[in-house]
Formats: structure tokens, sequence, C-alpha cells
């Protein structure tokens, strides 16, 4: 029941439209419209949630309460927070270069919301199906450092300098063992398209045929986004917010909340490259395949959330040393073996 | 309550070494100024002494002369010894650091100078201020020391 | 590629110089070439606020140096005074009992928050949280000895100023029996961690020659290995009658530093023990007149603070009011060295080594 739910509705609207005498090129723009809004409404309350679901599992992890005032359970306590945020005002210093320190956090969402779009959510529910989504996902990602990049350098401030050169330097070392460790993956599915790749875990997850390539997968991806024991960009205790220093008001929520969807974005990746993405494990499908796709997502962003409020943070070189000189030499050899494996595999014939 | 400064019999190798050096009660020794750097160094170098810890540097301003004081340790024998050194010059008071002979003197004496404006020749920090404003006037604990004003 | 240095301003508003403290970095990069540390911002003229109050009207003030082991502060001062009266000997044998319980918690609790607090400065806030929870207990039991929780006051010239309270033995005893195992999870949240490791392990080495040299104190000096504890080298008060071992370091990085705290806190539960076992009856306070004028002369004394020693010159005029009073700050002394080694680490390394040395502003700018 559950699950055509969602195509339900598309495929309900499009019908209403033809009916109505819409032309077809109208009708789906319309479509492409509605899917888009969608998205970006479901990215928006989960990233206003998960702010407030960091706040809760640190303060259990940390033996507290968390916010528990403002609503329900302090459920409404992040809408205050934007409230108070959205009233502050936004302190441009006299020196920075005023159109780029004003750019960047309008620009800095923008990259994980084009990600979301091909990103599959259940069965036949990618707002576009598009057959080099890796390569889209990839290509994007890494855009964001760039506007960390703006924000911190036109800040004129030399913690936000640091922290921005801290931003490329991390991002770009990174990116490499990330990418190298889903190449393992595509080897094995010999496509980009993120449909495919789901559907080609039916039988494996790619967790378990790529686990080597999970885990470097998933430490880069902490990397990327920021975070514990990764989270030097912004290391409080060291250059007090790295980019974000003199953002004040809704800048720095930009920032903040960015963090969030990246956070997501990681955590949807791994789930659609080694988690099964919609698929339902042991055949339970009763549960909706876009519900298990959520289900993954949260696991992945709890486990996330978990390994923050665990671990302290490594230093500059040991980061790069441990990029440079063990993830990509390990990604490298994962791809080796994996190569090696399937000629074994084809050989024998099975 | 066992008492660990140093014996006054054993000072008395470095008397005559340092006719100047005088003691006073137990393990107080008093230095002419120009004598203290040779008697540090030789309190710290003479395996006898071994004061290799100077735990303590202040001074005191006694309305018409200052003394400055310093707590050295040996952590090697644990004994005590207090060295005083009086500074007649009111108006511009003036010792020897001991900076070269333990570093532990340069904060030391920087906030001595700072509260009470003794000058330590040739303390590498010296003169610039550590606790108080860089454009502070007076040193605050001089017994002379006048603050005009007050809460508004 | 020509290339320049930068300096930096860290401080005095930063979220991990302990207070508000400054150090000028020169930087290469994330290198730090040079760091000038700059104290005096919490600088309230204590010394000088002391020569206008009485004898015992300076207590107060002394709780406000090291605000974090305000118990050992007033003892540092109260030590003194009564060495410049003579009165050591007459001390109350309960009073020292109940001066070394209560310095040893307060000792407990500094430590608590220096290991949770650089486990914050190293980036892990999960280990601030647990240090806390647990230091909350200790300010409980001030709270029911002195009425107060942080500053404390509770010291008197010749004594302490009240009796333990009854709810105070259950509390105590519980909490020095489940101290092991807060250690323990410590240990295992904090000291055992792999990147906690990397990161303090070789960093910010004082080798003990430089140690002795800068005057550093305390478990910084412990942590390079050389056993330079009053309570052991020179006992006072009644430290003799106790058993304890001093933990020693073996590198004198920060990470020795950090793991002597915490076995020292192990130590300080002992010794709270044998002193809560042994707890004679008697008076509190001995028998000294109600307006304080010690004779004409000075005194120094030290005691083990937290930081490291506690030293207190004062000097009298036989006035009611001490003639000139300076506090030895251990905290000060360290951060003398806190320049030097910093040099060549990189600018996390500046904060691990800062958080090692454990400084309470309050003390260092007195």
């Amino acid at each position: 029941m559950g699950e055509n739910l969602f195509t339900g509705i598309a495929a309900w609207l499009s019908a209403l439209l033809n009916a109505a005498g819409v032309p077809l090129i109208a009708n789906d723009i319309i479509l492409m419209v509605v899917k888009f809004v969608a998205i970006l409404v479901f990215i928006l309350v989960n990233v206003l949630w998960l702010v407030y679901m960091e706040r809760k599992v640190s303060a259990y992890i940390q033996c507290r309460i968390g916010p528990n005032r403002v609503g329900p359970k302090g459920l409404l306590q992040t809408v205050a927070d934007i409230g108070k945020l959205l009233s502050k005002e936004i302190i441009i210093p006299r020196l920075s270069d005023k159109i780029v320190f004003l750019l960047a956090p309008v620009l800095i969402f923008v990259p994980p919301l084009m990600i979301m779009v091909v990103v599959p959510w259940g069965r036949d529910m990618a707002a576009v199906n598009m057959n080099i989504g890796v390569f889209y996902f990839l290509a994007l990602a890494s855009l964001s450092t760039l506007i960390f990049w703006m924000g911190g350098w036109s800040s004129y401030n030399k913690y936000s300098l640091v922290g921005a050169m801290r931003v490329v330097a991390q991002m770009v070392s990174y990116e490499l063992p990330l990418v190298l460790a889903l190449l393992g993956v595509i080897m094995l599915t010999g496509t980009l398209n993120m449909n495919t790749i789901i559907e080609a875990q039916r039988h494996t997850w790619f967790i378990f045929a790529q686990p080597l390539a999970f885990l470097i997968y998933f430490i880069a991806g902490v990397s990327e986004t920021n975070r514990t024991p990764f989270d030097l960009v912004e290391g409080e205790s060291e250059i007090i917010a790295g980019p974000y220093t003199e953002y004040s008001g809704m800048g720095y929520a930009m920032f903040m909340l960015a963090e969030y969807a990246n956070v997501m974005l990681v955590s949807i990746m791994c789930t659609v490259m080694f988690l099964g993405g919609w698929l339902a494990p042991f055949g339970w499908t009763f549960i909706p395949s876009w519900f298990w796709f959520f289900i993954k997502v949260y696991v992945m962003i709890f486990i996330f959330m978990w390994i923050r409020w665990t671990y302290p943070r490594i230093r500059v070189d040991q980061l790069m040393g441990f990029g440079w000189k063990v993830l990509v030499p390990l990604s490298l050899a994962n791809i080796f073996v994996t190569g090696v494996g399937m000629y074994i595999y084809r050989a024998i014939g099975w | 309550m066992a008492s660990y400064d140093l014996p006054v019999e054993m000072l008395e190798p470095l008397k005559e070494k340092f006719p100047g050096v005088e003691v006073s009660g137990t393990g107080v020794l008093l230095v002419p100024a120009a004598d203290l750097p040779a008697v540090a160094q030789e309190l710290r170098d003479n395996p006898d002494y071994g004061f290799n810890m100077l735990t303590n540097l202040t001074a005191v301003d006694y309305n018409d002369h200052f003394i400055a004081v310093y707590n050295l340790v040996s952590l090697t024998h644990g004994h005590n010894l207090m060295l005083k050194v009086k500074l007649a010059d009111r108006t511009a008071p003036a010792v020897p650091s001991l900076c070269p002979v333990w570093h532990a003197a340069d904060w030391q004496e920087r906030e001595a100078y700072d509260l009470l404006g003794i000058n330590y020749t040739g303390c590498p920090g010296h003169p610039t201020r550590i606790l108080l404003d860089d454009c502070f006037e007076g040193h605050p604990l001089r017994k002379d020391y006048q603050w005009e004003g007050g809460r508004e | 590629m020509k290339t320049q240095t930068y300096s930096l301003n860290m401080g005095p508003q930063h979220p991990s110089t302990h207070g508000v403290f400054r150090i000028v970095l020169e930087l290469d990069g994330e290198v730090v070439v040079k760091a000038t540390p700059v104290p005096g911002y919490l600088h309230r003229g204590i010394e000088k606020l002391a020569e206008a109050r009485t004898y015992t009207q300076v207590i107060p003030y002394t709780d406000r140096m090291d605000y974090l082991a305000s118990m050992l502060m007033n003892w540092g001062y109260v030590a003194a005074v009564e060495k410049l009266m003579g009165i050591e000997e007459e001390i109350p044998e309960r009073a020292q009992y109940i001066r070394v319980i209560t310095g040893e918690l307060s000792r407990i609790a500094s430590h608590m928050i220096a290991t949770g607090d650089y486990a914050g400065n190293i980036g892990g806030l999960t280990g601030f949280t647990y240090t806390f929870r647990d230091r909350e207990r200790i300010m409980d039991m001030f709270e029911m000895v002195c009425g107060s929780r942080m500053t404390v006051s509770y010291f008197r010239i010749g004594g302490v100023a009240a009796d333990l309270p009854d709810e105070f033995f259950p509390a105590c005893r519980q909490f020095i029996s489940d101290l092991p195992s807060m250690c323990d999870e410590y240990d295992g949240l904090i000291t055992g961690n792999e990147i906690f490791q990397a990161r303090t392990k070789h960093v910010g080495i004082i080798t003990p020659e430089d140690g002795i040299n800068y005057g550093i104190t305390g478990p910084s000096l412990r942590g390079s290995g050389i056993a330079y504890d009053l309570r052991k080298v020179r006992p006072y008060s009644v430290y003799d009658r106790f058993d304890f071992e001093v933990p020693l370091g073996e590198r004198g990085d920060c990470f020795d530093r950090f793991s002597c705290r915490i076995k020292e806190m192990r130590q300080s539960a002992r010794i709270i023990g044998q002193a809560l076992d042994n707890l004679p009856d008697g008076p509190i306070l001995a028998k000294v007149p109600k307006v304080i004028k010690p004779p004409a002369g000075d005194a120094y004394a030290e005691i083990e603070s937290s930081k490291g020693v506690l030293g207190c010159y004062v000097v009298s005029d036989g006035s009611p009011k001490p003639y000139r009073v300076h506090f030895r700050r251990p905290s000060f002394i360290n951060l003398g060295m806190l320049g030097k080694m910093c040099e060549g680490w990189k600018i996390a390394d500046v904060i691990a080594i800062l958080g090692s040395i454990d400084i309470v502003l309050g003390e260092v700018d007195c």
C-alpha cells in the first residue's frame, strides 16, 4: 500500500494534468518542479530535525538531557533557534570582500540540493534517473570546497584563512580515496546509474562484497563532511570556527545547516552504494522501499553522530598522512584486488 | 614539624668565598646586590648546595629601601634557602637579573618589575610589564603608590 | 617561492585558552615559529588588596586565585601566616586531618577539570561532561562543609571554620570508593583513545633539566619523571602519616602530564580514605587571638597545590594587616616555559601543550 504512495501521487498528478489538456512538455515541467520542491522541503525539514537529533544524541552520550523546553520534548528548539538567528544582524567585516562574503552562505546549499535530485529515494523514485548519477554526485560534492574557501578567504580574518586552507587541503586529499573506494563498486556493477547499482545488490549488499571500500568510503566521508575526528576545518578549540568565524546570524546558520545536509548526502550515498539502497533485507517487503531507504540513511547518520561525540580531533599533519599514506594506497589495493577477483571469477565461469 | 632549611654551618664556605654575605637566621642569607649572580651561580653549581630550582622571587617595599627575596630549593638535598638583597636606592632600585642562572627568574622578575618597579638588569624580557597594561603608570605594590580616582 | 610568516593573535577571547589569556603566535603556515604568551587580563591586584585587609579577611581573596582548587589556595596562605605566628605545632590534630581531607578533595576536583578540559581541548567534548558530572559530587560535599561550592573560604588561621557535618562522611566514603571506577571510565574514554594518544604523545616535551630550571612544579614536572611532590619530599601538616605514591611520567610529554593527574586522583582517594579512618576527635581551631597580629618579620611557606607548589610569602609589621603578601602561583611559573615549548609545533599542538600544563587564569594573573 505504502510502496506506491509517492509514485502514485506523481502518476495521479500527471494524469490530472493530462486530463486538463496541458501539453505534454508543460506537464513534464510541472511534474519536475513539483518533485524538486518536494525534495527541497524534505531536505530542509530533515536538516532541522538532524540538528535536533544531533543535540539529543550528543546529550545522551554525554549524560545530559538535551533540549527539552521548546515544544514537546524540545522538538521546536531548532525552529526557535533559526527564528532567533534570522532576527540577528549579519555583521560584515569592514575589510572583507563583501560580495564573496555574502555569496558563500547563499551558495553553500546548492551542491547538496542539486545532488539530491538524482537520489533514488525508493523504487522508481529518483526525480531524475541519470545514468551517470555517481559521477554527477562526485562532481558536485567537490564543489563545496570552493564555497568554504570563498567564505574563509573573503572574511579577512586569519582564523578564517587557516580554516579555509585546511578545507581545501583536507577535502582535496580525501576526495581521492572517496572516489577510488567507489570505483570498486562501479567495477563490480559496470554502471554509474544509481538505480542499477542498487538493483545489482539484490543478492549481496556491497558492504559484504567490498568491505574495505566501505570502510574507506566511510572514513573519507566523515572527512568530507568535516566532522570529528576530522573536523579540523572548524576545530573550535584551535581556530574558533574556521571559515565561519566572521559569520553571524543566518549566514552562520546556513553553514551549520549545510553541514547536516552534507552528512545526509554522504549517508545517502553510503546507502546507495553499499547498503542496498531501497532494497528490503530478509525479504521484508511489507515495509515500503522508500522507508527502508530512510531507515538505512538514518542508521548511517546515527553512526556519524556517535563517532563525532566519541572521538577527539586529529592534527592536520596526521590527517594528511592518514589520507595519503593509508587511505589512498589501500583504496588502490582494493581496486587491484577487485579487478583480479573479477577476472578469476569470470575465468572460473560461475 | 621538621625544618628543611639549609643548616647554618653549611654556609661557612660560602661566607669565606663571598665576605659580603651575611647569615641572618636559619635559612636566610643576606647578599649584597653586586655579589648576587656569583653567589647564585655558586649555590646552584656547588654540589654541596645544589640549589637547582628558584622557586619564588619577589620583593618588598620597606618605605626607605627595597628587599628582593629569592627562595631556592635543592631537589637533590631537599634543602631550602632564602636569599635577601637589600636595595637602598629607592628612586631607581636595581639588582642583577638571575635569568642566566635560573630561567624561572624570567617571568617572576618581570612581575616584580611590574608591581614594584625594581630594575632587574639583564633580564631578557625587561623592562616590560607582564600583568598590568603596557600604558599603566606607576608600580602599585610600592607603599607610596596612590591611585587617583575611584568608582564613579 | 617566497614565503613569509604571519602573526596570529590567539586570545584573549578564545575558546580554549582557559580564560582570558593571549598568545601571540608567529606562524609559518601552521607551524609555530615563535610564541609569546601575554598574561594579565585577569589581574585583580590580590596582593595589593591583601595589604588593606586583616589577616583573616585575606582568605576569601585566595579562593579567587585558583578557583578550581580553592581549599588548597586557602591552605597555602594560612600555612604561611601560621608559620609567621609560630603556631604550626598548635594546630589541632582534627583540623589537620580535615584540612587533608578537604584539600585532597579539592585536588581531585581540580584534576577532574584538568582531565575533562584537556579532552575538550583535544576535540573530544564528551570527556568534559563526564568529569564535570563527577566533580559535582565534590562540590556538593563542599557545600555541606562550608555552604559554598567554589569559593569555600573554609580554612582559618589556626584550623578550619567549621567541623565536618555528619552527612559529609557517608557522601565522602561513597565518593572515594567510586573514584577508582570513575578514573577507569576516564581512562577508557580519554586516555585509551588512539587519536588522543597520537595527539599527545611525544608532544611538548619538558626535559627534567628544563623543568627544574624553569621552576616548573606539580604534575607538569612529575610527568618528566622527577618525584618532586612536597607531600612526600618535605611533608607538611600530617602528610607524613599517610601511605601514598607519587605517580611519575617517563617522557615528559603532554600525555604523561595528563595521565599523572588521573593517577594522582587515585592516590588522593587513598589519602582521604586513610584520613577518614584515623580522624581524631578534638577541637578544630587552635587558640588564636581574635585579632591576629603576628610579630614583625616574614615567613615563606609552601604547599603542594593541584597545579604545583603554591608558595606564600607574608611580611608582618606587627599590625593587624599584612604588610606584604606574595603568592608564588604555580600556574604562573609553569606558564613561563610555554613559549619555549610551543616552538616548532602546530597550532593544534599549542592548545594541547597549553592544556597539558593546566593553568587557571585566576591564579596566573592573581
